[in-house]
């Protein structure tokens, strides 16, 4: 089955694949926003985890630890900016910027003497037996276990935010910090938590990009995709299921655009390099057009620093 | 009398030092700095070049001292870059780069007493301004050789950067070569428009393998899209570029180019000590040495591997030019005549596919 010189099997493959480190950034993004937080570091959250991920995985050998690196790099991380709007009360939209830049910088000065290294190589979970099926092997079968691992945590974040007391709690400190502070539950200490899981699964999805997907360390590895995971969180209205299907529609379109081109199909290049950034805005203005910011589904409370004293 | 010989004899000793340094500008210490378009870690393109820097410092010792700086854009920002260097005081200014052609001419102009050696380009526009390149497209030549006789599904690849005559020559010359020993052969072309992002260069050689095609050879500089192929197990193959990328050894590196830049720096870092130094433009291949051919692993046949050899050979004899007529554009339109070869000047300005590539150059 092929659609213009294009077998769809090996796309949804590919795609599963590609989309794992913006899938993984926009769940952590998506709790951290449900509690009322906006963290704009995503993109030097995901950096600092790429580098801590690798450098732990080519020291001990192991990619499992690898990641676990990258999600201790990317909660510490997460701390400064915690620290900085929960405890100082910086405005997070600054501080979050400022996040990603120092991000960024901090791993290119850590990652000296990495470049060039070939990092141990993260298996496929499954029997190889089993990837050989027609259709099915392929797409549910024949991944490594991160794939597995980022659509168990969807529907994890799913399961926790809508069904469990926990979940509960975070949405009232997303939704009204003053309300929630008045039953007695410790705003900044939820959210500083919050936080730290939403750096863990950014470093996460930054492993996955220097230890599986390229496999190796360079400066700036991860281009931009934390930006395409907090447009993902908004694309989705903060609802895990979404977050899922927007990573891979994003995904998807990268897969395509370079399969397209080495099918030798005619369509330009250039319009589906730009295709998932004007999707983001296509989405943005229709979901934003005469509706009020609660029927987007935004936290009410998001992005308002909180202090028990007002 | 006496008086007379001494201050002749002192006059004499002045003009001899002041012709002489007229006459050769022989500088006693040269400062030689580099602008490299990725990291030096990259394992490629800009690693090659810094060998070469280091061959010049190995070579002058004292006499040079080296400054460099990494993962420079290419743009303004490298005019910047350009003009930091040229007022820190260097004596020559390797840009290694494409496209650092316009700003290299730019800063060439303000500083007229600053050598400057740009990469890859064909703009010399002050007599300060030198331009080298290599012919990469002889060892492209040697590695379609391989790739025509190596493929079992008939389908090869081609990870290309940006659609600069330098990138064609290359994509033509392995195509051909490809064509020469197998008739059947397809090429993929997928377009990064980039000269160095691992992951993307990853992804380019995944959606490449995923249409079937099993040898790729990558124009950009890391060693991302030979990582990608080694995930197949031994399916795919793919060559060292600009570097020997000797880690992925026997396979998928199945060969490489490999850019020895170090003769060309030492000598011109020389002439500068020496005071010979003139603009230049140079463009060597195979035969002098500037493009290495890098050992041709056993994961391939002795035959195929006897057959690369002997159309490196032959390149180098000056008996095969990778292009030879009868070649037509993709259009259909003829290029060369039956036995003919191209031109320099057709190389250097190439902005089309020739017969039998499908698809279209983006603009």
């Amino acid at each position: 089955m092929d659609l213009g010189g294009i077998n769809p099997v090996i796309l949804i493959a590919g795609l599963m694949a590609t989309s794992v480190p913006i899938l993984l950034a926009a769940l952590g993004e998506a709790v951290v926003e449900r509690s009322g937080v906006l963290n704009l570091g995503v993109e030097g959250m995901m950096v600092v985890g790429a580098l801590g991920g690798f450098v732990v995985a080519v020291h001990t050998g192991s990619p499992f630890l690898g990641f676990a690196g990258g999600a201790v790099a990317g909660a510490a991380l997460s701390l400064i900016f915690a620290a900085l709007t929960q405890v100082f009360l910086a405005n997070q939209v600054a501080t979050g910027l400022a996040l990603t830049l120092f991000g960024l910088g901090l791993s290119s000065l850590g990652g000296q003497g990495y470049n060039g290294i070939k990092p141990p190589h993260t298996t496929g979970l499954l029997p190889d037996a089993l990837a050989q099926i027609p259709v099915a092997g392929p797409i549910l079968f024949g991944h490594d276990w991160v794939v597995y691992f980022s659509i168990l945590m969807t529907a994890a974040t799913w399961y926790v935010l809508k069904f469990t007391r926990i979940g509960l709690i975070i949405r009232a400190v997303g939704e009204s910090h003053d309300a929630a502070h008045a039953l007695g539950y410790k705003v900044n200490r939820i959210r500083l938590l919050c936080i730290m899981f939403g750096g863990a699964m950014a470093g996460i999805g930054g492993a996955y990009v220097s230890l599986v997907r390229v496999p190796q360390w360079v400066d700036g590895i991860t281009a931009g995709a934390g930006w395409i995971a907090l447009a993902i969180v908004v694309f989705a209205s903060w609802k895990p299921w979404r977050v899922l299907a927007g990573a891979w529609l994003f995904g998807g379109i990268s897969v395509l655009q370079l399969n397209l081109q080495a099918a030798g199909s005619a369509i330009p290049v250039e319009y589906l390099s730009m295709a998932p950034y004007l999707l983001t805005i296509v989405v943005l203005v229709i979901m934003s057009s005469g509706r009020s910011k609660a029927a987007m589904g935004a936290p009410a409370s998001l992005g308002q620093n909180f202090h028990a004293s007002r | 009398m006496k008086r007379r010989h001494l201050l002749a004899s002192a006059s004499l000793a002045l003009g001899m030092a002041f012709g002489g340094s007229a006459f050769a500008q022989g500088l006693d210490k040269v400062k030689a700095c580099f602008v490299y378009v990725g990291p030096i870690g990259d394992g490629g393109w800009t690693y090659q070049h810094h060998q070469g820097a280091m061959a010049v410092q190995e070579a002058y010792g004292d006499k040079v001292e080296i400054q460099y700086q990494e993962s420079v854009p290419e743009g303004a920002d490298a005019e910047r870059v350009l003009t930091q260097m040229a007022l820190g005081g260097c004596n020559i200014i390797f840009t290694t780069s494409f496209g650092y052609m316009d700003p290299t001419n730019a800063v060439a102009a303000k500083f007229p007493d600053v050598k400057f050696e740009h990469a890859t380009g064909f703009k010399r526009e002050h007599p300060n301004v030198s331009t080298y390149n290599a012919r990469f497209y002889e060892g492209r030549a040697v590695q379609g050789t391989i790739a025509g006789m190596m493929t079992k599904s008939n389908k090869i690849g081609y990870i290309g950067s940006f659609p600069i005559p330098e990138v064609m020559n290359g994509i033509n010359a392995y195509y051909l070569a490809a064509k020469k020993v197998n008739p059947n052969v397809e090429l993929s072309v997928v377009w990064a428009f980039t000269w160095f992002d691992p992951a993307k260069e990853a992804d380019s050689a995944k959606a490449l393998i995923d249409q079937g095609v099993d040898v790729i050879a990558a124009h950009t500089d890391s060693t991302a899209p030979l990582a990608e192929a080694a995930k197949a197990g031994g399916a795919v193959i793919g060559f060292g570029q600009a570097s020997d990328m000797e880690a992925y050894k026997p396979s998928p590196r199945v060969s490489s180019i490999i850019d020895n830049w170090a003769p060309y720096y030492v000598e011109r870092v020389g002439a500068l000590l020496d005071g010979t130094y003139e603009q230049s433009d140079v463009w060597a291949g195979i035969a002098g040495g500037e493009v290495l051919i890098g050992d041709i692993t056993d994961a391939v046949p002795a035959e195929v591997k006897a057959a690369a050899e002997k159309v490196r050979d032959d390149i180098a004899a000056g008996t095969l030019h990778p292009f030879t007529g009868p070649i037509k554009k993709q259009d259909g339109s003829d290029w060369l005549a039956e036995g003919a070869t191209a031109p320099d000047g057709d190389l250097l300005g190439m902005n089309f596919y020739v017969e039998g590539i499908t698809g279209d150059i983006p603009k």
